[in-house]
């Protein structure tokens, strides 16, 4: 059970959230060709290691949080909301 | 099925370990059990092969095997980090069906169930293949449409599906609580030709064929690095040095990302966990493979006695080989949901393998951007089933270099193109199988 510190909620059990997915991948711009929205839809780096990741607390605050956690000890060094993780498009 | 590629020939077989047969074990019984040999070789590496494969697991194996037997193909090496078998071939829940609905799905898997259904005799080696039928229980009317759709697909594809009303499930599976108050079974389909086979006899069955015609089986031998030289692969760095090769095929799956990063080469698969249990060993009270329809959950009795069952993916990347808790109460939810009577069965073993998980829930047998190197892999927590299709069709490409026709689908140049095989309809989600 991985035990995730919601920065609103305190720490929480994993069953309270919804894994989002890697938060690495960065959406190109409207315009960029075919084989960029190609490696963002489908290219992952599916790192042994630190990963950077996306988690809706939907039990919870319903806020979307942005994890680094280790993909070999479930270790979480990193947690951010989502509107302050992520560069403003 | 319209058979697109005849399947093999039976292969005469002498093997250094002896035919084996009822005959050969009355004689070494007579004899004090003193004449059996070591049914495959643990070879040291030489410098250089004509294929190296990567990966001393099922699909590896079956490679290299069908690589010596169908194309003649014997300067291989199977390199493995720690012993034969003990990856996912050995820890999953040992099920074989065909019971697909994209027609490329059933084409590809009734290929491999056919090969299962010759493995014991192809390859002189008991594999416990059981062919039990698999039965799938729908719940609501949606899901018998659905399922109707699935079997009719298979039928016209000549692939055995039938329907199965609530009464043939009570007759086929006593167990099963038809009128539990949450999901009441409505029916079922059955594949009968569907089943299990002893997964471990499968990793030794073909070790030992392989062995035999020449194949060097190199265990405790992990892959560091991939050496390239203009664009194409050279060799592979290892714990036990440098070896050399024309073409080396990665059969990793779980860790294909890894593998395929030493060549600068990204997937589009994640790495996720998936579990199974096994309970302690009760008579005989299930002889069919049996899925839930409302939940996600498997199960088989294996001849030992216990119940063998799984669930989905845990749901989040890791590379750790071990499971937590969440999913197994969801499973074990399930579990007593559907048959009541195993609720204070205790639970022997649990384990989690990784698996790759593709973006479209299909696996990939493919050539990569570097010239020599072949993946097989993104099998997603169903590789098990299609271990003598995979094995072949790798084969093929290494060997021809061209796709097997029941593979080529299988490409990775797939995803950009947008061909993907989506068995589910769901999306460019790393969670399908």
């Amino acid at each position: 059970m991985l035990r995730i510190p919601c920065p609103f909620c305190g720490v929480r059990d994993e069953i309270e959230f919804r894994y989002r997915g890697d938060a690495s991948v960065a959406r190109p711009a409207a315009q960029a060709d075919a084989s960029e929205f190609f490696r963002y839809v489908y290219e992952r780096a599916n790192p042994l290691g630190w990963h950077a990741e996306w988690w809706l607390h939907v039990g919870g605050c319903r806020q979307l949080l942005r994890l680094e956690r280790h993909t070999l000890t479930h270790e979480i060094r990193a947690v951010a909301v989502a509107a302050a993780a992520e560069p403003a498009r | 099925m319209d058979p697109v590629v005849p399947l093999p020939a039976a292969a005469p077989v002498r093997t250094r370990s002896g035919h084996y047969s009822f005959w050969r074990l009355l004689r070494e019984g007579l004899r004090g059990q003193r004449g059996w040999r070591p049914a495959w070789v643990k070879a040291a590496p030489r410098p250089r092969y004509k294929v190296v494969i990567v990966g001393g697991g099922g699909h590896g194996l079956a490679t290299a095997y069908y690589l010596a037997r169908e194309f003649g193909i014997t300067d291989v090496a199977v390199l493995e980090k720690g012993p034969i078998g003990l990856g996912n071939v050995g820890r999953n829940t040992t099920i074989v069906r065909s019971n697909y609905f994209q027609p490329p799905n059933i084409r590809f898997y009734e290929y491999s169930l056919r090969l299962w259904e010759s493995f014991e005799q192809q390859l002189n080696f008991n594999a416990m293949v059981s062919q039990r039928g698999t039965l799938n229980l729908f719940h609501t009317e949606a899901q018998r449409d659905l399922f109707t759709r699935r079997a009719n697909q298979m039928r016209l594809l000549g692939v055995d599906a039938e329907p199965v009303t609530r009464e043939g499930v009570r007759a086929l599976v006593p167990l099963v609580d038809l009128d539990n108050g949450r999901y009441p079974v409505l029916g079922g389909f059955l594949q009968p030709r569907g089943g299990t086979v002893r997964h471990d006899a499968v990793a030794w069955g073909y070790a030992r064929g392989a062995s035999e015609r020449g194949v060097d089986i190199i265990e405790q031998c992990e892959v560091t690095g991939l050496r390239r030289a203009d664009g194409r692969i050279t060799g592979v760095e290892t714990a036990r040095g440098f070896i050399g090769a024309d073409t080396v095929c990665l059969a990793v799956a779980g860790f294909s990302s890894r593998l395929a990063a030493m060549a600068d080469v990204r997937l589009p698969i994640e790495t996720h966990v998936l579990q199974a249990w096994v309970s302690e060993a009760i008579k005989p009270v299930l002889d069919v493979v049996l899925t839930y329809g409302a939940g996600h959950f498997y199960v088989s009795q294996s001849d030992k006695g216990g119940l063998v069952f799984g669930g989905a993916i845990d749901g989040y990347n890791t590379y750790a080989q071990r499971g937590t808790l969440p999913m197994a109460e969801e499973v074990a939810a399930a579990a007593v949901t559907l048959l009541p009577g195993l609720a204070r069965l205790q639970v022997l073993r649990q384990w989690g393998g990784i698996m790759d998980m593709s973006m479209d829930g299909s696996p990939i047998i493919s050539r990569t951007p570097v010239a020599g190197l072949v993946l097989n892999g993104g099998w997603c927590y169903g590789g098990f089933k299609a271990i003598p299709a995979g094995g072949m069709t790798t084969a093929h490409l290494i060997a021809t270099g061209n796709p097997h026709p029941l593979a080529a689908h299988l490409g990775l140049e797939r995803f950009a193109a947008g061909r993907t095989l989506d068995e589910r309809g769901v999306g460019p989600f790393p969670y399908a199988h």
